[in-house]
């Protein structure tokens, strides 16, 4: 059986990172990728605004992938291509993995694991919409698959449900390609997608954002034949008289992304309700020893830069890691935050590069961010707004302010007043 | 007369409130860096995008290629592009970066791949 130090699942932004870092420090590193080619989710993604922040250039998500799959032939790293991690195990001194492939099942063992596996798409079954299920629904991903990489319409008069980014990319490019979009649907009052791509999505092409509106009804047999839309109230409960039916033969939906998780949840890796990944440390290992997680596996980034930065540090750490035990120090949030990564610290581990994410739980003016370690202030940083799409980054390094296991470190927001 | 702009340059998308003056000059605010004045000078002047999009292939393994404009070209010709990329054929394997249309509409700027076919 073969034997590896690291072994990353997932061939993605975050995946692709992790394997080449590892494999930088030296570590004997396996990639393994389910799909015949490596990019994950990216290889779809045709549009522009991936690699500003890694690369300095404006790049579309194709090229970003092609860049990280470049500099990845030019490591030692092992790649299995269209083979799927079935199981995972652990054992005494490392993870057992099941391998499935064309060409049958293997084992491979591996000292550490890094999951890079991704997310997936909320689907029509996670959303209350009555109503035939006839062709003409797809998911914003799965009608970008169909156009971008087969080259085939999803259909020619298009409603989309929910104002997440993959659904107004669509629109665009649904438009681009010659089809009407009718309108995009958000049930919340506020969109749930980037300005920026409110901006040149939407309004580049006069298509209308209508919030505070969702769908009730799909009409049709076997094609979908229209939509009924619907005003809801706060509780997003449809209010009875505001119906209006809206002849079209496709629904998209892009409604969000839940983290993929079934083999962290697998070797009873404890996940985080709000982020729907596993809680981790500063270095993303998870709170099983010798497990990391990074990427969209461990909560949903906007960007891909970020996916990857995550990976860099999981590749690294596992790289370098040896089983002892850990007492780690939680990152305590108040409730203004919906979440924050990583959720916990590991004070005996390099705290040199420690990157907190955030979002926050409302929309919010002018606001300070402030960290706490017991009781006194050892960060602060000014915001001119916070909206919930928008992932917040902050690199801090820890190294010099005296962490214990017994420390109390806490972040907070404050409202500044102009 | 003010405008509201969302600069699209970098994923910061800052709100940018600018006004053009009367002897063509441009005043802006909420830029947290100068590629936001650019940016709201060539709104209020000569918007402009970049394209990206797929063209049509001979190869069974990839039907579609994906491309992108090499920068950007006036947001009015975004559409005449379409109508150019949409009548091509790529019958040659090409490589991430090569150029598919040299100076789309005389724009000066090039249409590249951006993946490997
Ligand atoms: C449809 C869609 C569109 C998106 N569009 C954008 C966008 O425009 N811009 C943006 O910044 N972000 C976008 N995202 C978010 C995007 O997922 C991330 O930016 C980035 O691609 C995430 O990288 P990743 O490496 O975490 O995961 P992915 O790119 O999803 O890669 C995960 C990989 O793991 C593989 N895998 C999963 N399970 C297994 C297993 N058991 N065994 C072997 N392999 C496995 C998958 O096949 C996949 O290749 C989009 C996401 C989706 C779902
Ligand atoms: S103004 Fe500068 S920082 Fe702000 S979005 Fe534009 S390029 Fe980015």
């Amino acid at each position: 059986m073969k034997n590896y130090d690291v072994t990353v699942i997932g061939g993605g932004p975050g995946g692709l990172a992790a394997a080449i870092s590892a494999d930088n420090a030296g570590a004997s590193t396996l990639l393994i990728e389910r799909e015949a080619r490596l990019g994950g989710v990216l290889k779809q993604c045709i549009h522009d605004g991936f690699g500003v922040i890694r690369f300095g250039e404006k790049l579309s998500g194709c090229e970003y992938a092609t860049r990280l799959i470049r500099e990845l032939e030019t490591t030692g790293a092992e790649l299995m291509l269209s083979t799927f991690v079935s199981k995972a195990e652990k054992q005494r001194d490392g993870y057992l993995l099941t391998l499935t492939s064309r060409g049958g099942m293997e084992r491979v063992f591996t000292k550490a694991l890094v999951l890079a596996t991704g997310c997936r798409e909320r689907t029509a079954k996670q959303v209350a919409i009555h109503g035939t299920r006839p062709a003409g629904v797809f998911t914003a991903g799965t009608a970008q698959a169909f156009l971008n990489v087969r080259g085939q319409m999803p259909g020619k008069r298009c409603v989309i449900l929910g104002s997440g980014d993959i659904g107004l990319i669509m629109a665009r490019r649904l438009t681009l390609e010659g089809a009407r979009v009718l309108g995009v649907y958000e049930a919340k009052p506020d969109p749930s997608g980037l300005m920026r791509n409110i901006s040149q999505c939407l309004w580049d092409f006069d298509i209308p954002l209508h919030l505070s509106k969702t769908v009730t009804t799909v009409h049709g047999d076997e094609r979908v034949e229209a939509v009924t839309v619907a005003e809801v109230d706060e509780k997003m409960r449809p209010i009875a008289g505001t119906e209006e039916y809206i002849p079209c033969d496709t629904l998209i939906l892009s409604v969000g992304l839940i983290p993929e998780n079934e083999l962290a949840e697998s070797l009873g890796v404890p996940l985080d309700k709000k982020t729907k990944g596993p809680f981790c440390d500063q270095s993303y290992m998870t709170l099983v020893d010798g497990v990391f997680s990074c990427g969209n596996t461990l909560h949903v980034s906007d960007l891909a830069d970020y996916v990857s930065e995550s990976g860099d540090a999981a590749g690294r750490r596992a790289a370098s890691y040896a089983r002892r035990e850990r007492s780690l120090l939680p990152v305590n949030i108040s409730r203004d935050f919906s979440y924050v990564v990583p959720q916990y610290l590991d004070p005996e581990a390099d705290l040199s590069e420690t990157v907190f994410f955030f979002r926050t739980a409302a929309e919010r003016k002018k606001t300070k961010l402030r960290i706490l370690l017991d009781g006194v202030e050892i960060k602060q940083k000014q915001y001119n707004g916070l909206r919930p799409p928008e992932m917040e980054r902050i690199p801090f390094d820890l190294s010099g302010a005296g962490l214990t296991k017994d420390s109390k470190l806490e972040l907070l927001m404050e409202e500044v007043r102009s | 007369m003010t405008k509201e702009l969302i600069c699209i340059t970098c994923p910061n998308s800052c709100r940018i409130s600018a006004e053009l003056g009367e002897n063509g000059t441009v005043s802006v605010s909420g830029n947290l860096c100068p590629r936001g004045e650019i940016f709201a000078s060539n709104e209020l002047t000569c918007p402009k995008r970049s394209l990206t999009t797929t063209v049509r292939t001979v190869f069974g393994d990839m039907p579609v290629l994906p491309v992108r404009t090499a920068g950007e070209i006036p947001k009015e010709m975004i559409m005449d592009a379409m109508a150019v990329l949409s009548g091509l054929v790529i019958r040659e394997r090409v490589k991430c970066g090569d150029v598919v249309v040299r100076s789309i509409l005389d724009t000066g700027c090039d249409v590249i791949a951006t993946l490997d076919l």
